[in-house]
Formats: structure tokens, sequence, C-alpha cells
């Protein structure tokens, strides 16, 4: 069974009178240990989409399977644990906590969870984080000490730190440039290759998307080339060339 | 989310603004120092103010003798002669709860200075106790001595209204005056005290060893002490000169009243001391310990008395009832007021403390949205906020015992009032400044709660 699945999805906004309809029935498959692009034009409802995915919204209608739970109908606070708990979220502004370190930046997301690890155990675990990510020198940093990229991988490291199913990257290298977008994208693949994270990367950048295995393609609220499990499966035996770089 | 962990996230939540922070617990800082310092600087007023009334007479015990009746008709207050001057001492060395006792002998004549002559309200004879029981003190030369009253000297104390009729701005210390043709030398003038609560003037007074009073002067108890003026002057040299002579050294060995036969005697044995005093007048250590000087008082003085429990005590004792309610409700009052206005600069800080932290809930969308992401629920953000608020409160309520408490010292210092610190004051301050922050911090600390966290992730 997939890890997700997307099942006649629809999302519609209410705007007065009007109700607009953003996703018109989208459904896909994502496997475990897949890294997969999500693409689309701005207004074509990919962020709608990632909210979903995200566990941040819920759908209109349809069903969202996440690790074999229907998980569309669920309330805020069971959302907020999931969220906690099997995803993590790199945004294209970072979002880390101004004037906090490094280390308290990524081990933010360990006290909001069920584990109630202690303050040491927390701290350990975030330097973890921060060494798999290769900022164990910049522990201590404060965001406005660190470069855009090292910021970035102090988010990479937070959404790691409560060790998630699926990573949701919306627009990771949106703030970057072209040398340190590269870099982070190969931290991706070298996160979805060596501890086999299901990473979705959401973008409209076609070159950001190449490192995706498999490209969802959205345009005005529906799939509308994508590729199947079968497809997906192939590219995760074998490698693509650009997955390498 | 644990309680510590909260704690410990907005402790850096602050640290990342401390100038806000610190202006922002201002208010608070204020309005708990105000509360702090008016608690001090008010109770040290109310104790100086106590001290005050104290001095108007709320803690003055007068200690009468008791009624004499036969055949079911009273004589009214003080017509037995119970009270004895050695009552005084005992009940000065017994009584822990009195600070004094003076003994009164009273009487009421004319006083003559030259061509000048005067009826003092009050011409009291009494030991040097007196001075400090009445809270009086001396404008003018000293007070008699215990052993004038021992020797029965004839010097005596004036009142400013006496000296001012008697000696029109002349100095009275060393002139002879002259008390119903005994004569007196003025040792002292007492310091003004004006009228007391009944509007008599205070300062209408004579003040004479009672010794020198009793025995030289008047002979004679309360009941004929106010006829014994109009009694010299109706029958004239006569009387005066059977009881008062000039040349009486000591008291006690002329007669004072006929003789009676032995017949008489045994038909009327008469309660009389010749030792008696009109009264007593006893001083409570403070206001508050007078119920207790009563008691121990009456224990004491049915003792001396040998009045047997159950029996009828042969003496009363008044307090200023009056005087210590007005006391009471003073302080309460001015306790009130200083509370009340506290209350509202802690009022006006509560709000400063709502108005930051909007602006933080506003300035912090951001931070909300990704907590949330990551997986804070709306009740970990609102706990949040509510701890920053607190700990702000709690923050400004430590600095503003510490401003609160200099600042009373520095005008005890300065400006010399009185102060005294107050725990209760410092406890109480404590508790509303935490109660402000959970009031005042809970609407922005819900609104936080109630973000969108797609709205919030998005804010710009």
């Amino acid at each position: 069974m997939a890890l997700i699945e997307l099942i006649e999805v629809r999302k519609s906004y209410r705007l007065g009178e009007l109700v607009v309809p953003v996703l018109k029935g989208v459904s896909l498959q994502v496997e475990q240990g897949e890294l997969v692009s999500l693409m689309g034009a701005s207004g074509s409802g990919k962020s709608t989409l990632m909210n979903i995915l995200g566990c941040l919204d819920r759908p209109t209608s349809g069903q969202y399977w996440l690790d074999g739970r229907e998980i569309s109908q669920l309330s805020a606070d069971q959302r907020a644990m999931l969220r906690n708990s099997k995803l993590g979220f790199v945004f294209q502004n970072f979002n880390l906590l101004p004037r906090t370190s490094a280390l308290d930046n990524v081990a933010m997301p360990l006290s909001y969870g069920e584990a109630n690890l202690s303050e040491s155990e927390a701290r350990q675990r975030a330097q973890e984080m921060l060494a798999l990510v290769g900022l164990q020198d910049r522990v201590h940093h404060e965001p406005n000490q660190l470069s855009g990229g090292q910021q970035q991988r102090v988010a990479i490291a937070r959404s790691l730190v409560n060790r998630p199913q699926v990573l949701l990257a919306d627009e990771p290298t949106g703030n970057l440039d072209s040398k340190t977008s590269e870099d982070i994208l190969s931290l991706f693949q070298k996160l979805n290759q060596e501890g086999g994270i299901t990473i979705i990367l959401v973008t409209h950048d076609p070159m950001v998307a190449r490192h995706g295995r498999r490209t969802i393609h959205i345009h005005d609220g529906l799939v509308v080339e994508g590729a199947y499990a079968a497809e997906g499966d192939a590219a995760r035996r074998e490698p693509s060339p650009e997955a390498t770089l | 989310m644990n309680t510590l962990r909260t704690t410990a996230t907005a402790l850096k939540a602050l640290r990342r603004n401390p100038m806000r922070a610190l202006l922002t617990t201002l208010g608070i800082v204020i309005g708990v120092g105000a509360v702090i310092a008016m608690m001090e600087i008010g109770s040290g007023s109310s104790a100086a103010l106590q001290d005050a009334i104290s001095s108007m007479g709320a803690n003055v015990l007068m200690i009468q003798p008791g009624t004499a009746s036969s055949g079911g008709i009273s004589f009214g207050a003080g017509s037995v002669t119970t009270l004895t001057p050695g009552d005084a001492e005992a009940l000065a060395k017994q009584c822990p709860a009195l600070r004094g006792v003076a003994p009164e002998v009273r009487a009421r004549t004319q006083v003559v200075y030259g061509n000048r002559n005067w009826v003092p309200s009050w011409m009291t004879g009494t030991t040097p106790v007196y001075l400090e029981v009445a809270n009086w003190s001396m404008a003018e030369g000293d007070f008699f001595t215990e052993r004038d009253v021992l020797a029965a000297n004839k010097v005596c104390v004036l009142g400013q209204t006496v000296v001012r009729e008697l000696f029109q701005g002349e100095s009275p210390i060393g002139k002879e005056i002259r008390v119903k043709n005994v004569s007196f030398r003025v040792v002292g003038m007492l310091a003004s005290k004006g009228a007391n609560m009944m509007g008599m003037d205070q300062d209408d007074i004579l003040l004479a060893p009672w010794t020198t009073l009793k025995y030289r002067v008047t002979g004679s108890t309360l009941t004929t002490a106010n006829q014994s003026a109009a009694a010299s002057t109706a029958s004239g040299a006569d009387t005066s000169g059977a009881i008062n002579t000039l040349s009486k050294i000591y008291p006690g060995q002329a007669s004072l009243y006929p003789e009676r036969s032995a017949a008489q005697l045994a038909n009327n044995p008469m309660p009389v001391r010749f030792e008696n005093i009109d009264r007593m007048m006893a001083a409570a250590k403070d206001a508050a310990s007078v119920p207790a000087a009563i008691d121990q008082i009456t224990s004491v003085l049915r003792e001396r008395h040998r009045i047997r429990p159950g029996d009828p005590a042969d003496f009363n004792i008044r307090d200023m009832t009056e005087m210590t309610k007005t006391l009471a409700s003073t302080s309460n009052l001015m306790t009130n007021l200083l509370l009340s206005v506290a209350m509202i600069s802690l009022l006006v800080g509560g709000v400063g403390i709502m108005n930051i932290m909007l602006v933080s809930v506003t300035e912090r969308t951001r931070e909300i949205g990704l907590r949330m992401a990551v997986g804070a629920r709306g009740r970990d953000i609102l706990r949040q906020f509510l701890v920053e608020a607190v700990l702000l409160c709690l923050l400004g309520g430590a600095m503003g015992i510490i401003f609160g408490h200099g600042g009373s010292k520095l005008v005890q210092a300065v400006l010399g009032w009185p102060v005294a610190t107050s725990p209760g004051a410092i406890a109480a301050s404590v508790l509303v400044a935490a109660s402000v922050g959970i009031v005042f911090g809970f609407y922005p600390a819900w609104r936080a709660s109630r973000l969108d966290p797609i709205d919030a992730l998005r804010y710009e």
C-alpha cells in the first residue's frame, strides 16, 4: 500500500456567494521512499494540494490515506499531532525563529511531541540532525549569522528532528542562488537515498523538479500528467542520472 | 509540553527582545512599586497617625472609685473613697500592659498672682508620671519631682491658659502664686494642648504634687472639692483656717475631722481612708492593649481591695471607646484609599501588558504558524503566550517590589517620613501581578491560538 494516497480530493473556497473550486478531484499515490516533484504554475492549486498533503488543511471532499490511515476528517489537534510525528516541513523563506540559536531552532518541534524527551536528549537529537545536514560547527549561531543555504539546512534539520516519514518542501530553493540550490537539492537526494525518507518537492521550476525521480504536474486543479505507482517503483530502483548529481 | 519547558521557551522568547520586555513591564513595575511604596509609607503614616490619636488619649483609662449606695439610693460615681496612691503604685508595677499610672487629686479654687486671679478648670494633684501618661510635654521649666511629691512641696506647673490669664506675657517660672492662701512656686509651664474632645480647654490647668494639693489645699474628697472654693468664701477664714494652715508642714498630723465619740464610731464606721485619691489615670502601652490593660487593672484592684469573686467592684474603669473606634476607622479608610489608587495603577499596567502582547502576537504570526506547522496545538500556543504574559508580570512585580521598597526607604531617609515594611503588601502584589498577567494576557494568547496555520505562515 502506498504511503500517501489521495482519492478524488476536492477543495473549494467560498468567496462570499461565490464558490471557487481549487482542486477538482486530485488522485495520486506516493510510495514509501520516493522523491517526488510536484510542479505547477502559480494558481494551479499546488499550494492548496501541499497544505492538504501537509495536514494543514482539510479537503472539502475525497479521501486522504497517510500511512494506512484515513485522515481527511481529523480534528485540528489530531492533525497537529500527525504533523508533529509523521511530517516535516521545509519552507521557501526558512521560517527560523529570529535571535534563537540553530540548536534551539532545531529542537523546537521536540517540545510539542508526545515523546517528551528530556532537555539533554532533545539537545542531543538536535545536534545529530545538525550534523546530518553538515552544520555541526554552527550549532550556536543565530539565523542572521548564517548564509541562506545554511539557514535552509537548519530548517531541514528542524524538519527531520522528529524522524518524520514524509518531508514536504515548499519551494525550498526559491530564495537561494543556483549553486546553493544545487547543494540543498543534493542534500534532499542524499536524505532520500540514505535515510529512506519520502520527500515531496513542490516547485514551479523545471530545473528543480528534475531532481525528483517522478514529477506530478498540477494544472488548473487537476493532475494532468503524472506517473503512476509502477513508474515510480522503476525510478526508485534505478536512480536516474540527475538524482546522483 | 510541560510547564518547565514552556517557561524556558517563554523566557527565550522574551530574551529575543529584552528592551521591549523591559518597557512592557514598566507599567507593572510602576504599579507594583506604587503599591509597595504606598503601603509602606501608608502603614508608616498610619502608625504615626495612631500615635497622634493615642496622644489625644485613646489609650488612656480612667479608674474611678465606685458608687456608694444606701437603701437603694445611689450617690453617683466617686462617692466612696476607695482608691489610694498605693493602688496607683501597685498597678504601675503589676500591669505589663500599662505604660504608667498617675493618681489624681482634684480641686477647684482660686489662684492669685499679683493683682490678678483665675479659677482653673482643672487643678490636679498628681505625680511626675502624669506627664507621660497624659502624653504631654513641657514648654518651659521642669515638671515637679518625686521628691516634691514625698515632701508635699509647694510647687506647681501651669497650663498655657492659666499663664496667660495670670502673667500676661511674663515668664511664670520661679514666680510665687497663691492657691487658697497657700503660696506655690511655679516650676514649669506645660506645652499647649488645646481643647479636648468635649471642647474643654485642656490648657486651663494647674498641676501640683498630689500630697500638696490634698493636704495643704483641699483636705477633701472629690465630693467636696467643687464646693471648697464656695465654702471658703462663704464661711470665710474660719473654715479655711481650720483645714489649711499655712504652717502645716507634713500631712496627717492635724485631725481633719471633728473628734467622734466612741459611740459614734461604733454606730457609724465611716469608710474613710485619709490617703485616698479622687481617681487614677492609666495609659495603656498602645490602643490595641487597652482591653488587656482593663483586665489586668481589674484583677489587681480586686485583689488589693479584697473583693470576693462575684461581688461588685468598688471602682470602675472607663476607656475612650469612641476614640478607639475613630482610630480604627481612620486607619481603615487610609488603607483602602491607598489600595484603590494602587489598584488603578496596576490596571493601567495590565492594559499595557495586553497592548504589547497583542502587538507581539501580530508580529510573531509567522512564528506561531511555524510552531503550529511542526505540531503545536492551539492550547500549546495559548499556554506559551499566557506564560509569557505572566512571566512579564512577575518580573515586573519583582522589580516593582525592589523599586517600591527602595523608594519608601529613600522617602524615609530624605523626607523623614515614617515607613513600615509590609510583607502582606509584598505577597499581595506578587499575587496581583500574576493575576494581571493571566487576565490581560489571556485575550492576546487566545487570539494567537486561534490563528490558522496556513494564513499565519504566509503572513508578511
